[in-house]
């Protein structure tokens, strides 16, 4: 049984997420932009320390108690992606409503692409092949000026700008939403259904492809066939209606009372969005990957700069929430 | 009010003592014993019945049973004059509640059928009617508490006269009430030590590499069926049957032996004699009789002793046992909560009791606050639950720690089995054991520390597993608070009353000035503010003795007894 006796993986992943905790708190950025994060960082920490407590006291884990440790956590968890998507959410509908005003006033290919580019940044594609190809299709010309608009994909970037040498195809728009049409994985698509929630979309980074996928609530299963062609039209509202790997982070907070499948869920998605065996050596690179992309990804305007804060900050807590999950059931 | 003096207490000389002058064994003293313990339990019951009915029918149906009870009496070869402990009581009683038909009825409306169940019972009354005056405390003063001392469990046996308590080094620690002092009838009788013995071991399971702490989880009392008393004790693993009795005979004169036990030179023996028993100082033993072990992989939370007195259920976080007090190497599954994957662990089992009179039912609490009532004779697995007891949580209360203050830390049965009584971390609820979808009555006990959850979950406190008990008669429900606080919750009158249990108020007899918290604003001359309460100091323990009114009430390494005001 996973919480009564010992692991020692769990307990070096358990010190490894404490020590990577203690040094997370160094960026001033976090910090500074989300007074919730750090609050609830804080807990976090507190339920970790809590439970690593436990192990070492006579009598062995009290099943009880770390039952209700986790009921925090999740609580914490939950009120934190609350915020974290009301405030994605915002500067999403911000940047919407400035691509809308640009499809408006121009009507050329080239800022249609540049609409693609600006729509791909938004969402960041779907799954993470589309989300590769999607970037991988850009026109290698449009590198220098589609690099401005893909950094508030934040890391999108460097997985991205890989792939985008290797793949130079054919850059005519409707080939590319086409492409991104048909890459879409369709098993993604089952998920339960999740019911008002206003769209709010977060990123995640794929510790094993490394490719950034977006997360939006409240338009699970929306065919993301149905949302390119949206996206073909040109002239709608952002059509950014991909889902995602994110469906158990959701699923999560709608089913506040019941945990259970909350953690069943999110163990059979755990391919999407979170390695399965997650060990130190994939959190070093999430930090070396963030680490380097972040500094490449440098905004000129400062909004930007919020925005990929909160999506980096986002991208690294669910991925280091979802260790954290695991690192419980470990014990 | 002489009345309130208990009633079968020291009249009779039932109680197995150590003036007796047979030994146990001899067949005569069984039949007086039985006789006694028949008659004794007759009059428990009868007496039972009467308070019932004192408290609900009126005066006709009282005449009636006294009708029939002294009939009884007269059949078994009691005359009335003969039973003078009854009538020492019932009449007064009855004649009470004439003279209040009299008086006026909006005077006394309420403290009629007080008085008259005080009458009866001698132990009843509401908590505000009763004062409460310091008794003795047991245990060290010092501050510096060795971790060992921690008192962990208290029980009282059936009869009030024997005290158990568990500690965090797994000893048990056995008080007996002295016989009352007849010259002095305001100081009532004095707890002593009876008996003190080491039940659980730290063991150390070589399997998962985990050390099993030998604290007293829970103590139970079995009814007494002979001279000994048992008692089952528990820590997290292991369930002990432990048998206490009493020696104040000792063989003399053997043969080949000298009195201190080496042998005799065969060659000095000349004559033989036959050995004879001869009275010696009184020695109390604690042997143990039966070790249930092996059968919980999770802490055991809880045991329960079933009313036929030949099972009792023990109950882990996950599971609930069922075994027969003779049978130590199996034991039943009854109910078994765990998922197939631990990982969509919601709830675990946070205490159980079997029904007080119903041999086939037994409740058990949730973590998640609820409790389900199962009944034995619907399956072998007790699974599927008969009753679910749940109240709909208020969605204003929402908070991080919703789960884990609405977790159910103790589940008691009233004594007459219609109620049950559950505590969690800020409130005690009654519920009527027919009524499911919410409590009869709900009393919060520290409702001032709700704005304090996220401290109380720093330092841990919030985790604190709070214990509740009711009184004699189900009147009123007691229950620890932080700051060596205790709270006396009176159902009937709706009055409540917080209590300290501290050493500055430790002269004898000395009542208990209630205490009062304030938990905003402006603080009152003698109030206490939330944020100089200490909780470090909490009570978790505390139990009522089953006739009387004294309590027992654990702090830390220290117990308090008090006792109702005699005038």
């Amino acid at each position: 049984m996973p919480l009564i006796g010992r692991r020692p993986s769990g307990r070096e992943l358990l010190v490894s997420l404490l020590r990577q905790r203690g040094g997370k708190h160094h960026n001033p950025d976090h910090d500074q932009h989300h007074g919730v994060c750090s609050g609830c960082t804080k807990s976090n920490f507190d339920i970790l320390r809590k439970i690593h407590n436990s192990r070492t006291q006579r009598g062995g884990i009290k099943l009880h108690k770390n039952l209700l440790v986790s009921y925090v956590l999740r609580n914490a968890r939950q009120v934190y992606m609350n915020e974290k998507y009301a405030e994605i959410y915002r500067m999403q509908q911000y940047e919407e409503v400035m691509t809308v005003c640009n499809e408006i006033q121009e009507l050329n290919p080239l800022d249609v692409v540049d609409d693609c580019e600006e729509q791909n940044a938004d969402c960041c594609g779907s799954a993470s092949e589309a989300a590769s190809l999607c970037g991988a299709l850009l026109p290698a010309s449009h590198q220098p000026h589609s690099a401005q608009h893909i950094q508030p994909a934040s890391a999108c970037s460097v997985p991205l700008a890989l792939q985008s040498e290797e793949v130079c195809k054919a850059q005519e728009p409707s080939f590319y939403r086409s492409c991104c049409a048909e890459s879409y994985p369709v098993s993604s698509c089952d998920f339960s259904p999740v019911s008002s929630m206003h769209c709010n979309k977060t990123t995640v980074l794929d510790l094993d492809t490394h490719v950034v996928t977006t997360v939006e609530n409240g338009y699970l299963h929306q065919d993301c066939c149905a949302s390119l062609q949206q996206c073909c039209q040109g002239a709608q509202s952002p059509a950014k209606k991909r889902k995602l790997d994110f469906g158990y982070y959701v699923s999560e907070i709608e089913e506040v009372p019941d945990f259970t499948p909350c953690k069943r869920a999110k163990f059979e998605d755990t391919s999407y969005a979170c390695t399965e065996s997650l060990d130190t050596s994939n959190i070093s690179n999430l930090i070396s990957i963030f680490g380097s992309g972040f500094s490449g990804l440098v905004s000129r305007q400062a909004d930007l700069e919020q925005a990929l804060n909160g999506q980096f900050c986002s991208k690294q807590a669910l991925a280091s929430l979802g260790a954290w999950t695991r690192a419980i059931v470990a014990f | 009010m002489s009345c309130r003096k208990p009633m079968f207490k020291k009249e009779n000389p039932v109680k197995v003592k150590r003036s007796r002058a047979v030994l146990p064994s001899s067949p005569e003293a069984k039949q007086t014993q039985k006789r006694l313990n028949e008659k004794r339990g007759e009059e428990e019951a009868m007496i039972h019945i009467l308070k019932y009915e004192v408290t609900h029918f009126g005066v006709v149906q009282q005449v009636i049973w006294v009708g029939v009870y002294s009939f009884a009496q007269c059949k078994n070869g009691l005359t009335i004059s003969q039973a003078p402990l009854f009538w020492k009581t019932v009449l007064p009683a009855i004649l009470l509640e004439i003279l209040l038909w009299l008086l006026p009825s909006h005077c006394l409306s309420t403290q009629g059928s007080d008085i008259t169940a005080l009458a009866m019972a001698g132990a009843g009354g509401g908590g505000n009617d009763v004062q409460w005056c310091f008794s003795q405390v047991k245990g060290a003063i010092d501050d510096d508490v060795a971790e060992a001392d921690i008192i962990s469990t208290v029980e009282f046996n059936h009869s009030g006269e024997l005290l158990a308590t568990g500690d965090k080094g797994g000893r048990v620690v056995i008080f007996q009430q002295e016989t009352e002092n007849k010259s002095q009838p305001q100081c009532r009788s004095e707890y002593n030590v009876y008996s003190t013995f080491q039940s659980h071991e730290p063991e150390f399971d070589y399997l998962k590499s985990l050390e099993i702490e030998e604290k007293i989880n829970k103590i139970r009392w079995l009814p007494q069926k002979n001279a000994a008393q048992f008692l089952l004790s528990t820590n997290d693993k292991t369930i002990k049957l432990w048998k206490i009795s009493e020696r104040d005979k000792r063989p003399e004169g053997y043969n080949l032996k000298e009195e201190d036990g080496r042998y005799r030179d065969t060659s000095t023996i000349t004559s033989l004699r036959v050995p004879v028993f001869r009275p010696m100082d009184l020695m109390v033993e604690a042997s143990p009789r039966r070790v249930f072990a092996n059968a919980h992989t999770y802490h055991i939370n809880s045991i329960s002793v079933n009313s036929d007195n030949e099972t009792y259920l023990s109950a882990d976080d996950l599971r609930i046992n069922l075994w027969h007090l003779e049978i130590t190497d199996r034991s039943f599954n009854i109910v078994d909560i765990k998922p197939a994957n631990m990982e969509d662990l919601t709830e675990v089992i946070t205490a159980a009791e079997f029904h007080p009179h119903q041999c086939n039912t037994f409740v058990y609490s949730s973590s998640k606050g609820t409790i389900r009532l199962c009944d034995m004779r619907a399956s072998a697995l007790c699974d599927k639950h008969s009753k679910l007891f749940e109240e709909p949580e208020d969605p204003s209360n929402r908070s991080f720690f919703s789960e884990i203050i609405s977790s159910i830390s103790d589940v008691k049965f009233s004594h007459n089995g219609r109620y049950m009584m559950t505590r969690d971390y800020l409130s005690v609820k009654v519920w009527d054991v027919n009524m499911e979808n919410r409590p009869v009555e709900t009393y919060q006990v520290h409702e001032y520390l709700r704005s304090k959850l996220c401290s109380l979950y720093e330092n841990d406190c919030i985790f604190d597993k709070f214990e509740c008990c009711w009184n004699g008669n189900d009147s009123v429900v007691m229950t620890g608070s932080y700051n060596n606080f205790f709270r006396m919750l009176d159902r009937n009158q709706r009055r409540d009353v917080t209590l300290e249990a501290s050493r500055e108020s430790c002269k004898p007899r000395q009542v208990l000035k209630p205490r009062r918290v304030c938990a905003g604003g402006k603080r009152k001359k003698d109030e206490i503010s939330v944020d100089s309460l200490d909780f470090n100091k909490k009570i978790l323990h505390t139990a009522w003795h089953p006739q009387e009114n004294i309590i027992a009430v654990a702090t830390t390494n220290n117990l308090y007894i008090f006792q109702e005001k005699v005038n």
